[in-house]
């Protein structure tokens, strides 16, 4: 009875709203139902037409965002390392908030790998059982298992501590606390798999290099915090949900260390390809200063490195990160900046030049722009509806009734006749 | 040379049917299912569809086991499907075999890059044996033309004029798949679609890809092409004579490459690329046999690989007179 009246208030609550809830609402479905269309017409017409892809760059800006919301998804156990690790409390009431994020990135990474699949109609041959995962060989196989364990870690996670506040009790400590290390385990495991799904290829020198994995956390911790940052102003600005300042606070300093270290990554690897200039090194100077005529990337990648850098600059001068609206210009910057990089600065540079040396350079065209834009904004509407209910949840707004039936939800109580 | 008795690969031969009757299983379900959507609005609707041979076809190619879990009766009928689909879509009679390897048999290539003029007659050799997409074009050989005294890839010209060789100062290198002993795009394969034969070719089950381009970046000789869109062909230009993992026509959305020419190589002939080549600058055959021409080659010849640093073991050879 208990479950059926936290699912019936969860549904109420994920769909009622005012003014502002619904604009966002429309403005984000009409981006889905848009990406649905230009995704209809590839599907359609062929990815050659519609996609800037070839023969030569076999992936581009799906896998590109693919690679960045992995980290993204590293959101939810950047809150719950301080808080459960390192026992801040006041990060104890923001996880859920993370574990919605993970959620929501974790899913449409997946639709982005479902966009750029030739067939996706052909999924069930990675079913499990009842198709053939290439287990242990492919390092995709694990890509497919680690993200859906992460997925389903972290479902599993929100809802269960979300019903335990709505029945007001307090989960089961160790229960709680052994699912907590499995989703740091998975959360760092689920990094380094995609980072191997890219430096496994001897094929590709650009990604071959052992540096790669901690290239993917270090960002990854930077730009899943970032994003929190944002997402917790704008809790704070629009609902009465309160959020400490000392969380805040302690997420801006998780992402400055990593966005420096992520920094001095990215310069280690620029020193040991550029010193040696070997003909390994073609598609960073590609990338950072064309090669043969060729230099589509190079602005890109500049832009990407600027952003960075004025981002690492406000973060790391304490009066500058400890005024707020500078603080949210360095997110955006950080955002921005590792999305570039970490997105089709990483993945498209693989492709060029091409093994037997050949150049074909890519540019997105609208169509993947538009399916791109609407699976994140997919993913936004996931994140607003889970986060509501969050909200709801945890305002004691929504909670159990005692002497609940299922026909009886809230405002709707049957009136009793007093003698 | 005499062929396997058995025409199942070993895999599944080991394990007779036990996904197969699982997957048939999910099939049976799927059609319950979906008879009874269809049934729900109207009955006689999913008899029809079900009655219709295309739409069982499709139903049946859909819930199709990977080729090395098929039953020799499962591969049978699924030959006679596609043979169907053929016939419907381009009105040819499509002879799709299954032909198995050879005992004793490992194909090898070697190439001389000393008679090799940059004709590019394999190139288009290739496509029409292999059924091939006419457009977008798709070619299993690409070839470089090199700066001679170097062997430096990135400074090769793709999209010389084939008219108007040999240039001076240049010459040719065909790359085609290399058939690795060690094959890097079957070890990225997620779902074991692509798998390395016991003769030596590394083959692909259309029929089980799902064109996650994974072998793309794993392939160091750039030698896995992807039908970006349904692949077209004029029907009159069809090779009737095909290998299900080999030329049969493709589907879109799934990879392919070079197989040696399959149908042709497992029934004692050259591939096309050989027959076609005019300077006779390519030698094919069983490296396992002593006497064969390219074990001579292999024996009295300095030769090279592409990439023997990556240890990928090629199955193809070049030299030099």
């Amino acid at each position: 009875m208990n479950s059926i009246h936290f699912l019936l208030g969860i549904g109420r609550e994920a769909f009622r709203g005012g003014k502002v809830f619904w604009t966002w609402m429309a403005v984000l479905s009409s981006a889905v139902f848009l990406g649905i269309l230009s995704y209809t017409i590839q599907f359609k017409l062929g990815a050659i037409v519609t996609t800037g892809l070839s023969e030569e760059v076999a992936w581009g800006i799906y896998i590109a965002n693919f690679a960045f919301l992995i980290g993204i998804a590293a959101a939810a156990v950047m809150l719950v390392i301080p808080a459960y690790i390192f026992h801040q409390e006041e990060i104890k009431q923001v996880v859920l908030i993370g574990e919605a994020m993970a959620v929501a990135a974790c899913l449409i990474a997946i639709m982005f790998i479902m966009a750029s699949l030739g067939r996706p109609d052909r999924l069930w041959h990675i079913l499990p059982y009842i198709g053939r995962l290439n287990l242990p060989r492919s390092m995709l196989a694990w890509d497919v298992v680690i993200i859906n364990l992460y997925l389903a870690l972290n479902l599993v996670m929100f809802f269960s501590m979300l019903y335990m506040n709505f029945l007001g009790k307090e989960p089961n400590y160790y229960v709680y606390f052994i699912g907590i290390m499995i989703a740091i385990l998975v959360a760092i495991s689920i990094h380094t798999v995609t980072a191997f799904l890219f430096s496994s290829n001897v094929s590709r020198p650009y990604w071959h290099s052992a540096i790669l994995g901690p290239r993917f956390l270090a960002s990854a911790f930077t730009s899943g915090p970032a994003l929190i940052i944002i997402a917790l102003q704008v809790i704070r600005a629009y609902t009465r949900y309160r959020v400490a300042d000392k969380v805040i606070e302690i997420l801006a300093v998780v992402m400055t260390v990593t966005l420096q270290i992520n920094l001095f990554l990215l310069a280690v690897e620029m020193f040991t390809e550029f010193y040696s200039q070997t003909k390994h090194s073609g598609s960073i100077q590609y990338l950072f200063f064309g090669l043969n005529g060729y230099s589509a990337l190079v602005p890109w990648i500049w832009t990407s490195i600027v952003l960075n850098l004025s981002a690492v600059f406000i973060l790391t001068i304490h009066p500058l990160r400890r005024n707020r609206r500078l603080l949210n210009v360095a997110c955006f910057l950080t955002i921005i900046g590792i999305w570039m990089e970490k997105g089709m600065g990483l993945v498209i540079p693989g492709f060029i030049p091409t093994p037997l040396g050949d150049i074909v350079e890519y540019i997105p065209t609208l169509h993947e722009i538009a399916v791109s834009l609407g699976i994140w904004a997919f993913g936004a509407i996931i994140f607003t509806l889970l986060v509501k209910i969050l909200i709801s949840v945890q305002l004691g707004e929504l909670k159990i009734s005692p002497g609940f039936t299922p026909y009886s939800i809230a405002d709707h109580q049957p009136k009793i006749k007093h003698g | 040379m005499k062929h396997h008795t058995n025409p199942m690969p070993p895999r599944g031969k080991v394990r007779p049917g036990r996904r197969v009757s699982r997957r048939s299983l999910l099939k049976k379900i799927g059609a319950a299912g979906a008879t009874l959507a269809m049934g729900t609005t109207s009955t006689a609707f999913a008899k029809i569809a079900f009655e219709n041979e295309e739409f069982q076809d499709s139903w049946e190619e859909y819930f199709q086991s990977h080729y090395q879990e098929m039953t020799p009766e499962e591969i049978k009928q699924s030959l006679a499907r596609l043979e169907r689909n053929a016939k419907r879509r381009w009105k040819v009679n499509l002879k799709i075999s299954n032909t198995p390897p050879m005992e004793g048999v490992l194909f090898g290539y070697a190439l001389n890059i000393s008679k090799c003029k940059g004709y590019r007659k394999c190139v288009y050799a290739c496509v029409e044996e292999n059924n091939i997409t006419r457009h977008p074009q798709i070619h299993y050989i690409r070839v470089l033309e090199m700066n001679k005294g170097s062997m430096d890839l990135e400074h090769s010209d793709h999209y010389y004029d084939p008219e108007s060789v040999p240039q001076k100062g240049k010459f040719y290198l065909p790359v085609q798949c290399h058939h690795c002993q060690n094959p890097p795009c079957v070890r990225a394969c997620p779902t074991k679609a692509t798998w390395k034969e016991p003769d030596g070719i590394v083959v692909i089950d259309y029929n089980w890809c799902i064109g996650c381009h994974y072998c793309v970046v794993a392939c160091p000789y750039w030698a896995r092409h992807f039908n970006w869109e349904r692949p077209s062909l004029p029907p009159e230009e069809i090779n009737l004579k095909t290998h299900y993992l080999g030329n049969r026509p493709r589907m879109w959305g799934v990879m392919e490459k070079c197989t040696f020419c399959i149908n042709r190589v497992r029934k004692g002939k050259l591939p096309a690329c050989h027959e076609a080549c005019p300077t006779g600058a390519r030698v094919f055959g069983n490296i396992l046999d002593p006497n064969s021409e390219i074990s001579q080659i292999l024996k009295n010849k300095t030769v090279f690989r592409l990439k023997e640093d990556l240890n990928t073991d090629p199955k193809f050879w070049f030299y030099t007179d």
